[in-house]
């Protein structure tokens, strides 16, 4: 199976990827500033931390993140997927301006005009490499790195 | 990925070898982690086939009897303790841009050298623009 373009499928894959890291981060981060400070003398505290509305839902949101990020790497380069991830950091910089009416200082603005070129561009090419096959019929594969290390 | 950790103040007498050295062993801590999980996904292959072929199951299994995606996974968690302990020391503001950043240009390297994955100009061009661009955001 060739996959030099991706199924509708497989884009929302890399947009789970893109959106659930960042919003799981975030979810974690406003869950562990609600909480008292955590001492190492208690750390039953970090434990009851998890059982929280806020840390729930990021580790929710973290654990949604590396499926779709291993189903992702399933069928597409890492140097592909991994610009597609940065994606995130623009989707919630737009969010926290338009949703949460936060103020976007030039710099981040630049920032996010270049993960966004950046995006479009590996977005334009192959999201696999094609590796010549040995046998032609086993090309369906996409055998990589590792080499078969045989024990005799 | 960032970690949000309520930040540490920059202590004025620190060593900006020690606070390389820190960054570097989170990017290669990082960098390797993510090159031996995605092996470890091509090796076992596209997860939506086996999924629709047979089953959820049998795609977890297929990922959890890798013994390669558990060396990704150990290498990953190294990363992550890194990050604390950079965190520790340096500031967040310092730590998150900068790893996050250049663990994106370190993994077009290694993509190219252990993957093979054919990096061109075009994803050469992507790496440096996503790199800069996720500085600025995080920063």
């Amino acid at each position: 199976m060739v996959h030099h373009s991706l199924t509708p499928r497989q884009y929302l894959i890399l947009g789970l990827v893109a959106v659930s890291a960042p919003l799981g981060d975030s979810c974690l981060s406003r869950g562990m500033a609600s909480m008292p400070p955590i001492t190492l003398e208690h750390p039953g505290t970090l434990i009851a931390a998890v059982f929280t509305p806020w840390i729930a839902l990021g580790i929710a949101l973290l654990i949604g993140f590396f499926a779709s990020y291993l189903t992702a790497l399933s069928w597409a380069d890492l140097t592909f997927v991994l610009p597609a991830t940065a994606f995130g950091y623009v989707i919630i910089a737009l969010l926290a301006r338009f949703w949460l009416h936060e103020a976007i200082s030039p710099e981040r603005w630049a920032g996010i005009v270049l993960v966004t070129l950046g995006v479009g561009f590996v977005a334009q090419g192959p999201s696999l490499t094609q590796h010549p096959a040995p046998e032609p019929e086993e090309s369906a594969d996409h055998e990589l790195v590792e080499p078969k290390v045989e024990t005799r | 990925m960032t970690i949000s950790l309520p930040a540490v103040p920059l202590p004025a007498t620190i060593n900006p070898w020690f606070a390389a050295t820190m960054i570097a062993a989170v990017v290669l801590a990082s960098t390797t982690g993510e090159v031996l999980t995605a092996a470890a996904m091509k090796s076992i292959g596209d997860l939506d086939a086996i999924r629709a072929h047979s089953g959820l199951k049998d795609a977890i299994r297929a990922v959890l009897t890798s013994p390669l995606f558990f060396a990704g996974v150990f290498f990953l968690a190294l990363a992550f303790f890194s990050l604390l302990f950079a965190l520790n020391h340096l500031n967040l503001s310092l730590v998150a841009p900068a790893s996050a950043s250049l663990t994106l240009v370190t993994n077009a390297v290694a993509g190219k050298i252990f993957l093979k994955e054919n990096v061109d100009r075009r994803r050469w061009a992507a790496a440096v623009l996503v790199c800069v661009g996720v500085y600025l955001l995080a920063h």
